[in-house]
């Protein structure tokens, strides 16, 4: 009886937002007498960081510190209509409300501030730390705090925004399928290495590693809290989750965490990112939201890893203890198929 | 983590201020000193409690509920029937009119899952609630129960849902399942070489969060009542509560947008309608929570999908045509699954261009607890079988599988099955990448392509397509009919859709003129986009993709009628009833 290493391989893309479309979101911003900036939203942080997201995007918009926007969510006296988070709809499309509403308060902004400095607003820009000038004049300034009290309190202006992003409905034709599902897509591909014990018909994930396209990352560390537990959720789904284990028999249903089998720490496997950026030509600075698919490869990877280690096939998840026996017996024993490759 | 910045970089403006940076999150104190507010961490004095009392059986006539004694026990304030229950049958997307109503949120006459709620009892403390609800008296009569989706599509089988009596969602008021087509498959795997066919079996997962499902909810001053919600969409949750306790949406207040993990599992409104309800029978902050075992149990999973994957490959490794047909397990009601299938429909393929695809995607009902989305809904499953079978594709033809994922990856100007031309493509890059990470041999040839180039041409057509009639509703006799009729190479007859719509900037207001904006690079050399395919003079011609970014559209209002509600009848052909 022995231990049989595997690698396998997947490659999947994701389709951001709402299927067909028809699923807006909407934002209002608007600025206090000292130039800080509130977003009002009705969207939902489940984790994910939706909070920062919009909030990264709408100072970026402003050209303001992050520090200076803080995002209010989710009141539905104050915050405008969302459809909600989920399908990965989350940065594409509450991005986009967000950037049309700073657009919106970024214009006010602007033309207080050329009023104050008695020049063209359309010659001015902003420093990303609180000042505006006139472009190629940074000495001809003013800050961002000095305009919002000049707007509020002597020139009557509402530094605010609102925004709204809907990509119309799509219907879908009986006969065919044809529809227009999404616009943007992201992209990726893992390898994962486990071993297989051919005696308990255990899986041990050994490590995987992947590179994942997403459009621009709005913010790094949250791309990757995405991604590291999205990959835990894949492993657990191949190897071990289901309320039904023996499905379609609906019986054996857990009650708690003691009978709901899931990795614990020991089963964690080393893990390694690589990420690409192709930018959406209709996200937000590009961005496209890595929220759903970052378990989706990890299936599919680690059954072919267990097909190469030991040359069962397992087609029906999760791939049990059971399960391998059952299939090594079928085969006759471990059949090996070819390494390939190196360390991960 | 790691980036590869050098590949695409000419498409980006990497000269942002704050976008891309790692910036802590502005609730990241909060999470991390256990202060963050959920819903549960609302106080309420004279907070009354709610418990539901479920069925212990998949399937049962209910004879007679005797809550008498329930009514007399300790602390009991209320106890809610069906009958109370102002709209006591819904459907979650009948808020964007897509399907008809057939959940009720206490059962009436039938039980059709074990754990569907049938009471629900309101008293002063938890433990009273559960103390009487094991006072609570029903009479059952066990039904035959069906727990396989292809059994359950079967003539005979027990009928689950009496809305849908075929036991399966019914598409465009006209067909049993959802079909895609592209090309002759028939053809295309008579050509091949190798003919790859197999089975696989999603199972069904439960999201546990962290934080179970659940609700608050209080009278507020002027006849209003406050929500505090854990909802995935706050309008959503709002909308189905106002319709189920029939108020007027302005006088439903739903705070949330903190939310102790959701994966799909929050989608539901599963404790929002009640509660409502409890606080305007009992004039009392009412809450609604389930346990542990309920939300394991009774909290509606991931569905099972079962599908069935046949490829028709070359001897040179290119796909020459596949069919997928799928059955997604619903469980007793349609909650969402009827969505994802849709989904899952323009998500086939996967990311490979094969000349001929079509499938048949089923929703199915059986005696389960409903399912409801989660994380990938409609995409996970049919990734892990598509990529397992192109593994036995690879296989199949003696290829290395990266060398088989590159050889079918689909590339920038091809056309997909659901008729439209993929752009902004990665896959290649990413299994390069990947390969490259783990030294997996590549060949050079393989190593030299790009989903820049080599896309388009004759890989943007449209073949000519036969159309079938199969699995009209109610005509048994449809299932298994030969094609009806073949459409013309290049046929399209679903306008494409307009300019995304991006207020903010269009009217009166003063737009910014410096935005900090990303402009996306327009290669001059990128393929071609395909000639636009000739469209039969009866429809409307389509106009070309959107290649630009969404920029505020010319003044003009959307037809008045396109409105909410209204707009998806035009889509399923199925309204709400």
């Amino acid at each position: 009886m022995a231990r049989f290493r595997g690698r396998g391989m997947a490659s999947v893309n994701y389709p951001i937002g709402m299927n067909l479309g028809g699923d807006p979101s909407q934002a209002l911003i608007h600025s206090n007498p000292d130039g800080k900036f509130t977003v009002a939203l009705s969207a939902i942080d489940l984790g994910q960081g939706m909070k920062q997201v919009t909030r990264q995007v709408a100072a970026e918009t402003l050209g303001v510190p992050v520090e200076d926007v803080y995002v209010d969510t989710a009141d539905s006296d104050t915050g405008p209509h969302d459809m909600g988070s989920f399908a990965s709809r989350g940065t594409h499309r509450m991005g986009n409300a967000v950037i049309a509403a700073a657009r919106e308060a970024r214009g006010v902004l602007l033309e207080a501030a050329a009023e104050e400095l008695e020049v063209n607003a359309a010659d001015l820009v902003t420093d990303g730390k609180g000042n505006i000038h006139v472009k190629g004049a940074p000495s001809r300034a003013i800050t961002v705090r000095a305009t919002a009290q000049a707007a509020q309190f002597k020139q009557g202006k509402t530094i605010a925004g609102r925004g709204i992003f809907l990509i119309p409905l799509s219907s879908v034709d009986p006969e065919t399928g044809e529809m227009n599902p999404n616009t943007a897509f992201a992209h990726a591909c893992l390898v994962a290495d486990v071993e297989v014990d051919d005696e308990t018909g255990e899986v041990a994930v050994l490590g995987m590693s992947s590179a994942y396209e997403l459009g621009r990352v709005i913010n790094p560390k949250m791309v990757e809290q995405q991604l590291v537990g999205g990959a835990w959720m894949g492993i657990s789904h191949a190897l071990y989750e289901t309320p039904e284990p023996y499905y379609p028999n609906p019986d054996h249903g857990p009650r708690d965490f003691n009978e709901y089998l899931m990795p614990g720490p020991g089963d964690i496997a080393p893990y390694s990112i690589t990420i690409l950026e192709r930018p959406a030509p209709d996200g937000p600075f590009g961005g496209k939201g890595p929220g759903e698919m970052c378990a989706n490869p990890v299936l599919p990877a680690i059954a072919n890893a267990v097909y190469n280690a030991i040359g069962v096939r397992v087609n029906d998840l999760p791939i049990t203890p059971e399960k391998i026996l059952r299939g090594l017996r079928a085969n006759g024993g471990v059949k090996p198929q070819p390494r390939r490759g190196g360390a991960l | 983590m790691e980036f590869r910045k050098d590949l695409f970089q000419n498409e980006r403006d990497d000269n942002l201020n704050v976008v891309g940076k790692g910036v802590q999150r502005q609730d990241m104190p909060g999470h991390v000193t256990g202060r963050s507010p959920f819903f549960d961490d609302h106080a309420f004095e004279g907070l009354l409690h709610l418990k539901v009392v479920r069925s212990p059986h998949h399937h049962a006539r209910i004879r007679r509920i005797d809550i008498s004694a329930a009514e007399r026990a300790p602390g009991v304030k209320r106890i809610l029937r069906g009958a109370d229950v102002p709209v006591n049958k819904n459907t979650l997307l009948s808020l964007i009119n897509f399907g008809k109503d057939d959940e009720p949120s206490l059962a009436v006459d039938k039980v059709r899952y074990k754990g569907e709620p049938i009471v629900a009892i309101i008293a002063e403390s938890e433990a009273q609630a559960l103390a009487a609800r094991a006072l609570v008296r029903v009479e059952y009569e066990p039904l035959p129960a069906v727990f396989d989706v292809e059994e359950a599509l079967k003539p005979g089988a027990p009928v689950v849902n009496d809305t849908y009596p075929g036991n399966c969602f019914e598409y465009h008021e006209k067909y049993d399942h959802q079909k895609l087509r592209f090309g002759d498959v028939e053809r295309g795997f008579a050509m091949a070489d190798h003919i790859v066919e197999d089975r696989y079996q999603m199972s069904p997962i439960e999201h546990a969060p962290t934080e179970t499902n659940g609700s608050i909810a209080a009278p507020e001053q002027n006849d209003r009542f406050v929500v505090h919600s854990c909802a995935q969409g706050l309008f959503f949750s709002l909308g189905t509560a106002a319709k189920i306790v029939n108020l007027d949406s302005n006088r439903l207040h739903f705070i949330g947008g903190t939310v102790g993990g959701g994966f799909g599992g929050k989608v539901d409104s599963l404790t929002e309608p009640l509660a409502v309800l409890g606080a305007m029978m009992t004039g009392r902050p009412v809450r609604y929570v389930l346990d542990r075992e309920e939300e394991m149990l009774h909290g509606g999973p991931r569905g099972a999908e079962r599908i069935y994957i046949k490829d028709g490959i070359a001897r040179d490794g290119r796909i020459l045509a596949r069919h997928i047909r799928s059955y997604f397990d619903a469980g007793a009601y349609t909650r969402l699954s009827s969505y994802a299938a849709i989904k899952c429909t323009a998500h086939l393929p996967g990311p490979y261009t094969i000349p001929n695809v079509t499938s048949d995607i089923y929703v199915a009902y059986t005696n389960r607890c409903p399912s409801t989305a989660m994380r990938g809904f409609g995409i996970t499953a049919v990734d892990f079988a598509l990529e397992v079978h192109m593994d036995k594709g690879a296989e199949a033809c003696g290829l290395d599988p990266v060398e088989f994922r590159i050889l079918n990856a689909y590339r920038d100007g091809d056309m997909k099955a659901h008729r439209r031309v993929a752009k902004n493509t990665a896959l290649i890059e990413c299994v390069q990448v990947a390969a490259e990470k783990a030294r997996w041999p590549l060949s050079e040839e393989a190593q030299r392509q790009s989903s820049l180039t080599g896309g388009g041409g004759a890989r943007a057509e449209i073949p000519a397509t036969p159309i079938d009639e199969n699995g009209r509703i109610n005509r048994p006799e449809t299932r298994g009919g030969r094609p009806t009729q073949t459409l013309p190479a290049g046929t399209m007859r679903v306008p494409m859709t307009k300019q995304p719509i991006m207020e903010g900037s269009t009217e009166n207001r003063p737009s910014a003129p410096s935005v900090p904006q990303y402009e996306p690079y327009r290669p001059a050399t990128a393929a071609p986009p395909p000639p636009p395919p000739p469209v039969p003079a009866s429809r409307s011609a389509a106009p070309p993709p959107p290649a630009a970014p969404p920029v505020p559209p010319p003044a003009g209002p959307a037809p008045a009628s396109q409105h909410g509600a209204h707009r998806f009848s035009s889509v399923f052909g199925t309204r709400r009833r």
